[in-house]
């Protein structure tokens, strides 16, 4: 049984299909615990720490090859995250994973005042994000972290698109300075990088061009994205396609870009439109006096319902099909 | 080995500079934790003049033991002491709560050498402390980890996560300090929000409880020379009984003195009573 099945049989999910209905079970994108592994033998600074949830997030990979160097502190994720900061200020690069609304939600004041203010090295991993544990329902949602984290100064808040990406997004994390909040989904995203991507924070990937749309998407939402996109142009209309995985700091210009080489703008995220990628996206158009026509999508200011996560996908239309119609819907 | 007289009447001197130090620097924000800082005097005076393994001139020296004031709200009093012990000068607590200075309410480990942790919000110190202690056990070094807590501050359930943490991971190099002073803001702890009986919350928890009076040097010495080694598997705690407010008699266990003003008259009067007039 590979991790992935372990990770998700133990969650309980088990509906395999990802956000776009693909049957993802050959998938292996949890590599989050086997990456931090390879990396740690030969950096010394890794430590990674989980509050009971190691089989989830695949913490236990790191255990299994590193055990004097992972932590698990039980279910206690405040001190989980105040512990990794002192761990921080004693030369570590500690990385503290649990659900997204566990971390982001429940630690918001661990992250901003032990981690972020005093500039320390801390990797917040939020995984499991977004709606994607389905039934467990609101409390085991995060539709909030986006927006909660990128009001906290100094703090860099990036989402990992797929299995490569994270990988990518851990070794960047290594040499860079202060706190980082890293917002993974359940391990179930389709390929979209096929080797590991250079990252450079601050800078979007332009995965597609076209000059009629840009759906800048994020996470999860980038793979529905680009098929939204093939559906789009099976209609004739041409769409670009933004993976903005650095959402704190935003690459203020790819959206300047799009507004002035493109015709619309459509933001997608699997979270609240209130305050996450749409709205920061949104701030960057207005004050710049663009006048793009723009809408934001995603989850519409609501407590997300149960149900198995590609329904949840489907019912708040953020799958291909969704995302296309959403598009033709508003701008055409 | 018994503390010698000099040696205690050098801590009761460093013990009142801390107070005079925290009467004349508070005069510069207009208000402060007086009492606060009043409570745990003898304890910072022991700590940094005769217990922690530091060195000014190496502020960032790893080897160094790590003291985390989870109290925050009680850093004026240990600024004084950094400056005396030759961490920066003096003069640059005259900027004290000043825009852009570095000296808060609450201490600042980006801006001031001698901070091992910016504190403030009470509950988070001990597990900054056991995430110190557990670098220590990871890295394979000997220093120990203090962390002095309030006994209101004992409300805060982190603190206990982190209790609940240390013991588990057996960090006999973690030593935390409760000043139990008794009193919070809005009244006596036994009031608001009991923590007694702190001794056994503490070994139930796993830890080592000592029970000590807090002004009382020569027992505070003996307490802290008769901890485990750092290579030991319980934490240890030290609850030391301190008066809030101790040494200025309107203070005393006052519950209007969490946040006070000593200005003109009051002032001198204050300073007068602790035993010495204003340095200049």
């Amino acid at each position: 049984m590979s991790a992935q099945d372990q990770s998700e049989i133990f969650n309980g999910l088990k509906d395999t299909r990802s956000a776009d209905g693909t049957d993802t079970r050959a998938i292996p994108a949890f590599v989050f615990g086997e990456e931090l592994a390879d990396l740690a033998e030969n950096d010394p600074r890794i430590v990674v720490l989980t509050a009971d949830l190691g089989r989830s997030n695949r913490a236990l990979d790191f255990a299994a090859r590193h055990p004097e160097r992972f932590v698990n502190v039980g279910i206690a994720e405040k001190n989980m995250i105040t512990m990794a900061a002192g761990m921080a200020s004693c030369g570590y690069v500690p990385f503290a994973a649990t659900f997204g609304s566990f971390a982001a939600l429940l630690c918001a004041e661990q992250i901003r005042t032990d981690c972020a203010y005093p500039g320390l090295p801390v990797r917040v991993v939020g995984h499991h994000s977004g709606m994607s544990m389905g039934f467990y329902g609101t409390s085991h949602h995060s539709l909030e972290d986006l927006g909660m984290m990128r009001t906290i100064a100094d703090l860099t808040v990036v989402c990992a698109t797929d299995a490569n990406h994270l990988r990518a997004l851990l070794r960047l994390s290594l040499d860079h300075p202060g706190a980082m909040y890293l917002r993974l989904g359940r391990g179930r995203d389709p390929e979209v990088y096929d080797t590991l991507p250079d990252l450079v924070l601050g800078r979007a990937t332009t995965l597609r061009e076209g000059a009629d749309l840009t759906i800048i998407a994020t996470g999860s939402e980038v793979h529905p994205a680009m098929e939204a996109a093939e559906l789009l142009a099976a209609q004739g209309i041409a769409a670009r396609v933004v993976d903005m995985w650095t959402v704190s700091p935003l690459d203020r210009e790819a959206v300047l870009d799009a507004a002035s080489s493109t015709g619309a703008i459509l933001t997608v995220e699997e979270g609240n439109v209130t305050g996450g990628l749409g709205s920061a996206v949104a701030e960057v158009l207005f004050e710049s006096g663009a006048r793009t026509p723009f809408r934001r999508h995603g989850v519409p200011d609501e407590h997300v319902p149960v149900g198995p996560p590609a329904a949840l996908y489907a019912h708040y239309r953020l799958d291909a099909p969704g995302i296309a119609g959403v598009a033709q819907e508003h701008f055409y | 080995m018994p503390s010698s007289e000099r040696q205690l009447r050098q801590l009761a001197d460093r013990a009142k500079f801390v107070r005079t130090e925290t009467v004349r620097l508070t005069r510069i924000a207009g208000a402060g934790h007086y009492s606060a800082v009043f409570s745990c005097a003898e304890l910072f005076a022991v700590l940094y003049y005769s217990q922690l393994r530091v060195d000014p001139a190496r502020p960032d020296w790893p080897e160094r033991d790590r003291f985390v004031l989870s109290k925050g709200h009680a850093a004026i009093g240990l600024y004084p002491l950094l400056a005396d012990l030759g961490y920066f000068d003096p003069s640059e607590l005259d900027s004290y709560t000043r825009l852009g200075s570095p000296f808060g309410d609450h201490p600042d480990m980006k801006r001031i050498p001698g901070v091992d942790f910016s504190s403030g919000s009470l509950g988070h110190g001990l597990s900054v402390s056991a995430g110190m202690a557990m670098a220590a056990r990871m890295s394979g070094s000997d220093y120990r980890t203090y962390c002095l807590l309030g006994d209101g501050e004992l409300a805060e359930g982190q603190i206990w996560e982190a209790a609940m943490s240390a013991s588990h991971f057996g960090l006999g190099n973690l030593v935390a300090i409760v000043d139990a002073n008794q009193l919070g803001i809005d009244g006596f702890v036994r009031d608001v929000m009991a923590a007694e009986p702190i001794e056994q919350r503490f070994a139930a928890f796993g830890w080592q409880p000592h029970r000590v009076d807090g002004h009382d040097l020569g027992a505070l010495l003996d307490v802290f020379a008769a901890l485990p080694e750092p290579g030991g598997r319980q934490p240890q705690v030290v609850i030391a009984d301190t008066v809030k407010g101790k040494g200025v008699a309107r203070m005393e266990l006052s519950p209007d003195w969490h946040v006070g003003n000593l200005a003109g008259a009051d002032y001198d009067d204050v300073l007068a009573e602790l035993g010495t007039e204003e340095r200049v």
